[in-house]
């Protein structure tokens, strides 16, 4: 018996028996969670990963008796320390939450709300649940405050939410739901919209914080590295079911489960890259709660399903001593997960180097937009302030490479693009497209310049025109700078949706009847259509699931190797530029700080931010669950960037006024690997095989 | 906000400036002039050229006008054309009635409106909702004339409980006036409760989705305290700009009102005023027309920057 069935109804903090949910529809109740049974223990952090569509919101929103008014709960048990939530009234459940249930929710900006000072917003909880005065619940709240590490609490209580950062309205909900000190704190997604380095640092506070409190947790996300790193025990969610339940290393390290495996192959990995591996995608859709196969659910996706899988769905049972799976040939799978195993494909692709001929030459490219709503003083003093999103950066991309460009939001990687593809006009600076001299607005380019850089969005609903069926916006590229006839341009848009793996019933669809994924694929082949030898991609997968994530990173792959087009790729997600570029800058307020090809950036000597960023990067592997070094506080205005390093004021290797007064110089590190920082390479080099990154 | 205060008082200012421009013109300037006017059809072509002269008809335009606008700035806004008295006393006079009136039915329209909103979108696709929303959308497309007579006949006729008509005495204080200001209060009312009720209706539906409220929720407050603190403040921010946006509308329903009414405020001397053609008495009415219309607006935008902290003027 697994720990979760031993663990009785009085023993568990949180105990869920049978569960199912529905949701009732024009088409009669659609059964969206079915039978989910689990454990919390006290002072236990429980990880539930699933995609979206799985269920898990639908789930937490089911314990707190908080569904909305066409949800409701058709069978099984919740119980809290043993008292059973689905039998209580809604004004006992009203006492319940926020004083023994608290949560903290996805998008901190919007749960805070605008127009209530931030203190009073955590005092206003402990004065109905614990009874406190007006000044003990204020002074309660100070001290909560102090607790998330929030710097000179005084202030920020009488701050209102548009004045803090997400990061710190991130704390701000964590002291409120630990300010009862609960029995269980249900967090949903509360990282998801962070910086990957915000996100490191909150979890931090969080492992550290529930080390004091015997709070348990139930942590949702769609993040397998972040349970990793925080979790104690974890479950697989799929289509509104447990597929796998067990321990953090059980479920990683000795996978019961092919979704698990599948999902866990879909997360590129920092040690290797398209050289070595294909990522592992899951094929299919996850299916609706209404169009359920007869039998395992997972099975029309498993590349392990037999006959008996299909007939009858097998239950999640006890495999292992503290590990659950529902798949029925989990023995199987112990014995030779070699079914379910990531394809090693080799491109036939030499190392990084510079041999290639140059595409892209970028040189000193700076962006500044003029500052809105500055004081009269400040103009006085500044004369007019501007916002130097890129300041000074140039970028070289050569044929069939990609460079991978990474930075936290805000580092100006988007501007960057956008002024490559001369939808912004940059302030200064030249480039040039394989040799000619490449004006900086599309309104001056040629027709062959615009040809030949095509670019993809991260938000494929904002890029497609809803109101055009697919193949139209496939076409407009083609129609408007082909110089191709109708019959010719057709056949043209079936190739296309061949190449990125659409069948050509979607032609004719129109966006919405689409998934995201297959929007993203549709952006991608309207880009491919005008054969373009540079593909500026801005964050083009960062809004999707890790399976869709993966098999558009193997589209791009694939596709680069064959038409040889060179990419320049956005992300903050390192592990996405890890697998996909040969090259990688890292980009910090404006400014290049490390630039090499991705094996020399991954592997010491690093910049200190990029150390930070690769510290703070979750990895789905809980024995690779470093601690390294974190960033504090913001990052600096834009308009008024730090004197000397501009990484200064957050640099955690800092090494004196000299950071502070000069401009670090460029260092070189082997062949193409150069470093801007004042700390000698071989010293980083020493500092970095110590701190063990 | 001092500096803020300034700026848009300036504006107003340029409002009221190029206000006059229009409203001079459109009296002043257009054919059948005021010796025309003043003298009938039948007057001779001399005595017209006579009361031109006297009246300083003859001279160019931008200097009539900015003989007159300096002398409405100054205090001195001139006699009336058709019963020759002072029309400064005499417009200030019906504005103190027009006021009573206006702020009568505020007091009605605001409170009742976000009551009737809110009570709409907490029982929202309920029998309740149905029925706030159906009337609000009735008296909405509901004109005054319509509204005025139902009333009448209802309270004054049917009933015999208030008045038909509404012609007080000069300077008439609030508490003998209130009878007979109930009727027309509730007749100018009706539109901008209708718009209100469905503006509450709305932003309150809109706020009890919103993450922060869930989260008060979640919290465990009192459903009250989540009710006052967390949704009916942002919630009601938008509400107060439609408020000052229908203070023109107000101005508008208060002219016919008071003429069903017979109530003796601004609306009616301005109609009174455009039937004998009196176009000093128009001007006088039309730029305190506008004055109100600025200010009530300036008014708006500063209780939404004092209530919203996110608005901060500078």
């Amino acid at each position: 018996m697994s720990a979760a069935t031993t663990l009785d109804a009085a023993g568990a903090a949180l105990w869920i028996r049978d569960l199912t949910i529905a949701y009732d529809t024009d088409r009669g109740p659609l059964e969206t969670v079915r039978g989910v049974t689990l454990a919390i223990a006290p002072g236990e952090i429980f990880g539930l990963v699933g995609e979206s569509g799985s269920g898990k919101t639908t789930l937490a929103r089911a314990i707190v008796r908080y569904l909305p008014a066409n949800g409701r709960v058709l069978a099984g048990s919740v119980r809290l320390d043993g008292t059973e939530l689905l039998e209580l009234s809604r004004a006992q459940m009203r006492r319940t939450w926020g004083a023994r249930i608290t949560m903290v929710h996805q998008d901190p900006n919007t749960a805070v709300n605008p127009s209530i000072m931030i203190g009073e917003q955590i005092a206003e909880t402990v004065r109905v649940h614990l009874g406190l005065s007006r000044s003990r619940a204020a002074a309660l709240a100070l001290d909560m405050l102090a607790k998330v590490r929030i710097s000179d609490p005084a202030a920020v209580a009488r701050r209102f939410a548009h004045q803090l950062s997400g990061g710190q309205l991130q704390r701000v909900l964590i002291a409120i739901a630990l300010s009862t000190n609960p029995r269980l704190l249900i967090m949903d997604e509360p990282t998801t919209a962070l910086d990957v380095t915000t996100e490191a640092v909150i979890l931090d506070l969080v492992r550290d914080l529930l080390a004091e409190y015997r709070t348990a947790v139930l942590y949702i996300t769609h993040n397998l590295g972040v349970v990793a790193r925080l979790g104690h025990r974890v479950a697989v969610m799929y289509a509104g079911e447990l597929m796998e339940e067990g321990t953090v290393r059980e479920v990683y390290k000795r996978t019961l489960h092919p979704y698990t495996l599948g999902l866990l192959g879909c997360v590129p990995r920092i040690d290797v890259d398209k050289r070595d591996i294909v990522l592992n995608t899951i094929p299919g859709l996850i299916p609706r709660a209404d169009g359920l196969p007869p039998g395992c659910i997972f099975a029309p996706r498993c590349p392990g399903a037999e006959q008996a899988c299909r007939d009858r769905r097998p239950p999640l049972q006890a495999a292992e001593e503290n590990h659950r799976t529902a798949c029925r040939r989990w023995q199987d799978l112990r014995r030779s997960p070699a079914p379910f195993t990531q394809k090693k494909r080799a491109y036939d692709r030499e190392a990084a180097g510079d041999q290639t001929e140059v595409v892209l030459e970028a040189a000193h490219i700076r962006k500044y937009f003029p500052a809105w709503r500055v004081g009269l003083r400040e103009l006085l003093r500044y004369g007019r302030p501007m916002v130097r999103a890129v300041d000074d950066i140039s970028v070289r991309v050569r044929r069939s490479f990609t460079m991978g460009i990474v930075g936290e939001s805000g580092c100006g990687k988007t501007t960057l693009a956008r002024c490559i593809a001369g939808l912004e006009e940059a302030t200064a600076g030249e480039m040039e497209l394989e040799g000619e001299r490449l004006p900086r607005t599309i309104a001056r380019r040629s027709p062959a310049q615009l040809k030949k850089i095509q670019m993809v969005f991260q938000n494929p609903d904002a890029s497609l025109n809803p109101q055009f069926s697919v193949g139209a916006s496939v076409e407009r590229p083609l129609a408007a700078l082909g110089g191709l006839s109708r019959e010719r341009i057709r056949e043209k848009v079936r190739e296309l949706f061949r190449a990125v793996n659409l069948p050509p019933d979607y032609i004719p669809r129109l966006p919405h009847e689409l998934s995201g994924g297959e929007k993203q694929r549709v952006a991608i082949a309207r880009a491919f259509a005008t054969d373009p030898a540079l593909m500026i991609c801005d964050e083009p997968i960062s809004s999707l699931d890790v399976s869709v994530q993966a098999s558009l990173m193997n589209l791009l792959a694939d596709l680069q190797d064959l038409q040889g087009t060179s990419y320049l790729f956005i992300s903050h997600d390192l592990a996405a530029v890890r697998h996909l570029s040969d090259w990688i800058a890292v980009i910090y307020l404006g400014r290049l700080w490390e630039i090499g090809s991705a094996a020399d950036v991954f592997s010491p000597p690093h910049h200190p931010y990029t150390e930070a960023l690769l510290s703070a990067l979750p990895v789905p592997d809980p024995d690779l669950a470093r601690t390294g070094i974190r960033l504090h506080g913001e990052v600096p205005s834009a308009v008024h960037v730090p004197s000397g390093c501009r990484f200064h004021t957050r640099c955690p290797r800092k090494i004196g006024t000299i950071c502070e007064t000069q401009e670090p110089p460029w260092q070189e590190h082997g062949p193409w690997h150069r470093i801007n920082c004042h700390i000698p390479v071989a010293e980083l080099l020493r500092l970095q095989a110590k701190g063990g990154s | 906000m001092a500096a803020y205060l300034l700026r848009r008082l300036g504006f107003i200012v340029l409002t009221l400036l190029l206000a006059s421009v229009v409203i001079f013109a459109a009296t002043q300037l257009l054919p059948g002039d005021v010796a025309q006017v003043l003298l009938g059809q039948f007057a001779t072509p001399t005595a017209l050229a006579n009361l031109r002269a006297e009246l300083g008809l003859d001279r160019p335009a931008y200097l009539q006008y900015f003989d007159w606008l300096g002398r409405f700035v100054s205090g001195d806004w001139g006699d009336s054309l058709a019963s020759r008295q002072p029309v400064l006393p005499l417009v200030l006079g019906r504005m103190r009635n027009s006021a009573m009136l206006a702020l009568l039915a505020l007091l009605f329209y605001v409170p009742v409106g976000i009551v009737l909103g809110v009570l709409a979108a907490l029982n929202r696709e309920k029998p309740l909702d149905q029925a706030i929303s159906g009337l609000s959308m009735a008296f909405v497309g509901l004109p005054e004339f319509v509204s005025g007579l139902l009333l009448i006949s209802a309270f004054a006729i049917g009933l015999s409980i208030l008045p038909a008509n509404s012609s007080i005495a000069p300077n008439t204080g609030f508490p003998q006036a209130f009878r007979f200001l109930v009727l027309p209060a509730i007749t100018v009312s009706l539109t901008s409760l209708g718009y209100v009720a469905r503006m509450t209706r709305a932003t309150t539906i809109d706020v009890l989705k919103t993450d922060y409220v869930r989260a008060a929720d979640l919290k465990g407050l009192p459903r009250g305290q989540v009710l006052r603190r967390h949704v009916l403040r942002n919630a009601l921010l938008p509400t107060i700009t439609v408020v000052a946006m229908g203070i023109g509308y107000l101005i508008g329903g208060l002219i016919v009102t008071e003429q069903v009414y017979g109530y003796p405020g601004l609306g009616r001397l301005l109609v009174y005023a455009i039937q004998r053609r009196d176009v000093v008495l128009v001007q006088a009415c039309s730029m305190v027309v506008v004055a109100v219309y600025s200010l009530s607006n300036l008014v708006a935008d500063i209780l939404y920057a004092v209530l919203n902290p996110r608005i901060r003027y500078g």
